[in-house]
């Protein structure tokens, strides 16, 4: 028997499950778990025999076929060719807004984070944006951003083609609804209830009477994860490749027959 | 003989308008280790378009009065402890940008026009910090009503430095694929590069090598740094070396830390 999957796999097979039906996919930097996401939905859409999914990880050259430079993502999601891509947050708000620079009085705020990246730029451009942070605390989920890298929804007159589509954490997943604009708790993580999740959250959001537990990978894609898509990963992230080893005992399961 | 590395470094002078390159783009680590010896100051980083260990040490150091950029990390390693320090404390000018627009910014000082318009940005707190940016109403626009967008000013550095896997004795220089770094060339006054390797021959007389080469008409000055990005990688030429990131993001915690970790890797890169 292989041991059960570890919350790690949830958020890998979770990530996999939304990106299905997308052609393309682009990965920004310092992104393992949608890395390894992404690599899982194409894992998976290659042994479905469906349309075949392309990823772009930036950092990566195996896994990468821009030839024109860093610019080439940005250009390439502008033209329509990038359906999925991730966002981070060390703060996300109930309106979908994003920020990565920082708590406090901008600039010289309490606490710096790296900055913007492409956000600014891809939030508007790329239909399924999909928050993804798995620290779920009132810090991270607050109800207002103290500084707006990229809003979740925009004003009317302004130009925009994308945005979030769904929000995962390490606790549970939501769906986007930009007409409110609002999040919708569609899953909960093993061990997780509505409860915590709400302590957790310094947002509103909607939920159902009854929040489904988020399924766990079956079998197969579980081997997939602890093979191949651990194989994949080491070349940009080779320390949370070796996380995902050490936290993951050999598998006995066969490999899966495509 | 001068070292070559200390010859180019000796071209970058205190107030320019420096573009580096991204954190897995061909750092030059060993030039900038160098430079920081050299002690220039009142830098103007550009990051094209983010920075990484590189821009955390220049501003540790001290060299380092502005910075624009879409975000400096250590990318695995972290946070970069001297950069977020600096900022919460104001010792450097920060120019938050978004990758884009840096690149947006390149592109017009390469076609030499003014500015570049990009999508985007509206109604975020990058563009509201940046008064240099500036949003029209789209004059090309067909509808009704208006289509705000926003202009990205030419950015002009002074210089641009970068490593490579190799150049030729003419001058040229072999980028790949990396094609930020032909346009980080195209957009200043002086391009300073290090390489792995000189390649013996033409490396503009073969169409395969010729095609992913910056001329040597956008190149200044050429030397050999044997591993020149370490402890970073170089594409697919070299790994990065994770252990010697995280000791330095240890270290870079504390100013005693990172003064001490400055100490001991400007002697390694010296010896």
């Amino acid at each position: 028997m292989s041991t059960p999957a570890t919350a790690h796999e949830i958020l890998i097979v979770s990530i996999a499950r939304l990106l299905r039906g997308t052609r393309h996919v682009a990965v920004g930097a310092a992104s393992p778990i949608p890395a390894a996401g992404a690599m899982l939905a194409r894992a998976l859409a290659g042994t479905k025999g469906g349309p075949k999914l392309r990823l772009s990880i930036l950092g990566s050259v195996a896994h990468n076929f821009f030839t024109n430079g860093s610019t080439e993502l940005f250009d390439c999601a502008a033209q329509g060719r990038i359906d999925a891509f991730f966002l981070g947050g060390g703060q996300i708000d109930g309106s979908g807004n994003v920020n990565l620079v920082g708590v406090g009085d901008y600039p010289e705020g309490k606490v710096r984070w790296p900055g913007s990246f492409g956000s600014a730029f891809l939030y508007f451009q790329i239909p399924r944006v999909i928050l993804f942070r798995e620290e779920h605390t009132p810090r991270v989920m607050v109800e207002k951003v103290d500084f707006i890298s990229a809003p979740g929804v925009s004003s009317e007159g302004i130009w925009r083609k994308g945005g979030p589509h769904a929000l995962l954490t390490g606790k549970g997943l939501f769906g986007f609804d930009a007409a409110r604009p609002g999040f919708h708790l569609k899953t909960l993580h093993s061990s997780h209830t509505l409860e915590d999740v709400t302590a957790a959250t310094g947002f509103r959001f909607s939920h159902d009477s009854d929040t489904p537990e988020t399924p766990p990978p079956d079998a197969a894609t579980l081997a997939l994860i602890r093979g191949r898509i651990t194989e994949e990963l080491h070349e940009s992230y080779p320390d949370f490749a070796a996380t995902l080893r050490n936290t993951s005992l050999p598998s006995p399961l066969k490999e899966p027959s495509s | 003989m001068q070292d070559p590395l200390d010859r180019l470094a000796a071209q970058i002078t205190s107030g320019m308008k420096l573009a580096v390159p991204v954190n897995y783009g061909g750092v030059p680590m060993a030039l900038t280790r160098v430079i920081i010896a050299a002690g220039v100051h009142d830098l103007h980083l550009v990051c094209v378009p983010t920075g990484g260990m590189q821009v955390d040490m220049m501003i540790g150091a001290g060299l380092v009065k502005t910075v624009e950029t879409s975000a400096v990390s250590l990318g695995e390693a972290g946070g970069a402890p001297q950069f977020n320090a600096a900022v919460r404390a104001g010792r450097v000018a920060m120019m938050d940008a978004t990758c884009p627009a840096i690149h947006a910014g390149l592109l017009a000082a390469q076609k030499g026009v003014p500015f570049v318009p990009i999508r985007g940005l509206m109604e975020t707190d990058v563009l509201a910090n940046r008064p240099d940016w500036r949003v029209i109403n789209n004059p090309m626009a067909d509808g009704t009503g208006d289509d705000p967008i926003v202009l990205i000013p030419a950015i002009h550095p002074d210089a641009a430095i970068f490593h490579a896997p190799m150049a030729d004795r003419f001058g040229n220089v072999w980028i790949g694929r990396r094609r930020e770094l032909a346009a980080m060339a195209y957009s200043s006054q002086t391009t300073l590069v290090t390489v792995e390797r000189m390649f013996d021959g033409d490396l503009m007389a073969d169409e395969m090598t010729a095609a992913g080469t910056l001329p040597a008409l956008y190149v200044t000055d050429v030397a050999v740094a044997t591993r020149g990005a370490w402890p970073l990688c170089l594409w697919d030429e070299y790994e990065g070396d994770v252990a010697e990131q995280h000791r330095y993001a240890q270290a870079a915690r504390t100013p005693e830390g990172f003064a001490a970790y400055m100490a001991s890797d400007v002697q390694a890169g010296a010896a």
